[in-house]
């Protein structure tokens, strides 16, 4: 945020970047290689907004991926207020399911609610048969990955070990306190 | 192509920007005549120093100054998972968090820069919000760390404190540099101009920086109602925290009141304090903006 925007105390919400999503199926590549699985599902979520229009908006995304072949949505709320519409393909093609998740974006941000769109999700099963998800933020463009270990607790080496493995296919979050911790986040724990 | 639903203030930017330029144009002036001055230069390195001292250390006196204790994440999950999320939806560092054990019902962000803030709720605020109006609150207070508030806040109240001190201390000084040892320079007069110039000064800033606080608190708002994406829960934590404030005893209020223009509500509530001199603006102006932001979020289309 510029000088000037300070002095006049203009904060607006930072606009999400979603074409960054596309670098996703060369990470896959790369996790598949040291035996993570994708499970073929991802999630997107965004912040609930008061008011009807971000229900339509959720609807017709789903409208969207519902008439894709192969392609199943559901949906389901957090307890902090954040949607998730989860993206489940039984073919586990992952270029397709960025696909989806990209479309889903696109009308979330059409409809004027860029602002509201918190994270995506892709799944992934580790070779201890653990969940883990590689997340992308949308409003610093990058990626980190997610392993919940039981309760609220992360599997930190798993994590780090991921984040080597990616690190030249995806952005990767250099700032670890950006982190977050999604807990019940959707085919996640 | 994507748009956004955020719309800015136009008016408030201007006004805000109106007060600014007065400040500054009053700043400018300030310093011309006490340049022409001994005395105007040694007040101006002490409250330069003072200012800074206060800026530069304003999370920690804050935070001391009101008892506050900073949580990890292990205190207190579910205000650091809140804040967590509203920091990544808007893209800004997070804030150490604190929270102080007072029945007062509030919250306060400080801090020099968004890497050095942090944010305090207290146990009141806590025990009366429920979640969602909680979350209200945060995002308000964050609005206020990601427009650097307590930077422009210092900048703009200094002119105050130096007008202040002199106009208090001046005469003090004053008699030392005119009763020195050359009796027949005109320390008098030049002397009674910079006093009755900071006594002007002093009531003019005040009206400015008010007027300013008042605009930064309109602008937390709305920024804080776009962060959530619900600024009816903002609406309706203010009006619970408005009513309680006037319910609440003044001897706890007293002890505060150089902490309210950090405040998320006033902790000042006399009728008498006119308009003009408040550090929030009136509860309805606040509930009429939100109104405003609620429909632009709701629209179809």
């Amino acid at each position: 945020m510029g000088f000037l925007d300070s002095i006049l105390g203009r904060s607006k919400p930072p606009e999400a970047d979603l074409d960054v999503l596309f670098a996703v199926p060369q990470a896959v590549i790369s996790l598949q290689l040291e035996g993570f699985v994708p499970t073929g599902s991802g999630s997107v979520c965004f912040r609930d907004v008061e008011g009807r229009a971000d229900d339509t908006a959720m609807a017709e995304a789903e409208q969207i991926i519902t008439s894709s072949p192969g392609s199943t949505v559901t949906r389901s709320d957090d307890r902090f207020g954040f949607h998730w519409l989860t993206v489940t393909r039984t073919d586990a093609d992952v270029s397709g399911l960025v696909a989806d998740l990209h479309a889903v974006n696109s009308s979330l941000a059409d409809a004027g609610f860029g602002t509201a769109l918190l994270c995506s999700t892709i799944a992934f099963t580790t070779p201890a048969g653990k969940p883990i998800g590689l997340v992308y933020l949308y409003k610093r463009g990058t990626f980190y990955p997610f392993a919940p270990d039981g309760g609220e607790r992360r599997d930190n080496a798993t994590e780090l070990q991921v984040r080597g493995l990616v690190a030249e296919d995806v952005p990767v979050e250099q700032d670890l306190t950006k982190w977050l911790a999604i807990w019940g986040a959707p085919g996640l724990g | 192509m994507a748009r956004s639903r955020f719309r800015g203030d136009r008016g408030l930017t201007l006004r805000m920007g109106g007060v600014g330029f007065g400040l500054g144009a009053l700043y400018i002036v300030f310093g011309v005549i006490l340049s022409q001055t001994a005395l105007g230069g040694l007040g101006f390195v002490i409250v330069l120093a003072i200012a800074w001292g206060q800026w530069y250390f304003s999370d920690s006196l804050a935070l001391k100054s009101m008892r506050a204790q900073v949580v990890e994440p292990h205190q207190a999950p579910e205000l650091h998972a809140m804040i967590d999320r509203l920091c990544a939806l808007a893209d800004m560092p997070k804030p150490r968090v604190a929270v102080a054990v007072t029945d007062m019902p509030n919250a306060f962000a400080t801090g020099r820069t968004p890497k050095h803030s942090a944010v305090c709720v207290t146990t009141g605020i806590m025990q009366r919000l429920d979640a969602d109006e909680l979350e209200g609150v945060l995002a308000h207070e964050l609005s206020h760390v990601a427009n650097r508030d307590v930077t422009v806040m210092t900048v703009a109240s200094s002119i105050g404190l130096l007008a202040g001190f002199i106009t208090r201390y001046g005469m003090y000084f004053g008699g030392m540099f005119s009763g020195g040892r050359d009796r027949n320079n005109n320390g008098g007069p030049a002397f009674i101009v910079v006093f009755l110039v900071s006594m002007l000064v002093y009531a003019v800033s005040f009206v400015l920086t008010r007027s300013l606080s008042r605009y930064r608190e309109l602008s937390a708002d709305r920024s804080g109602a776009y962060m959530t994406g619900r600024p009816s829960k903002l609406s309706s934590a203010l009006v619970k925290i408005s009513g309680d404030m006037a319910r609440i005893p003044n001897k706890d209020l007293r002890d505060s009141q150089a902490m309210s223009a950090f405040f998320f509500a006033p902790a000042i509530n006399r009728e008498s304090i006119g308009a003009l001199f408040a550090t929030h603006p009136p509860l309805q102006q606040r509930l009429d903006q939100l109104a405003k932001v609620s429909a632009e979020l709701s629209e179809q289309g």
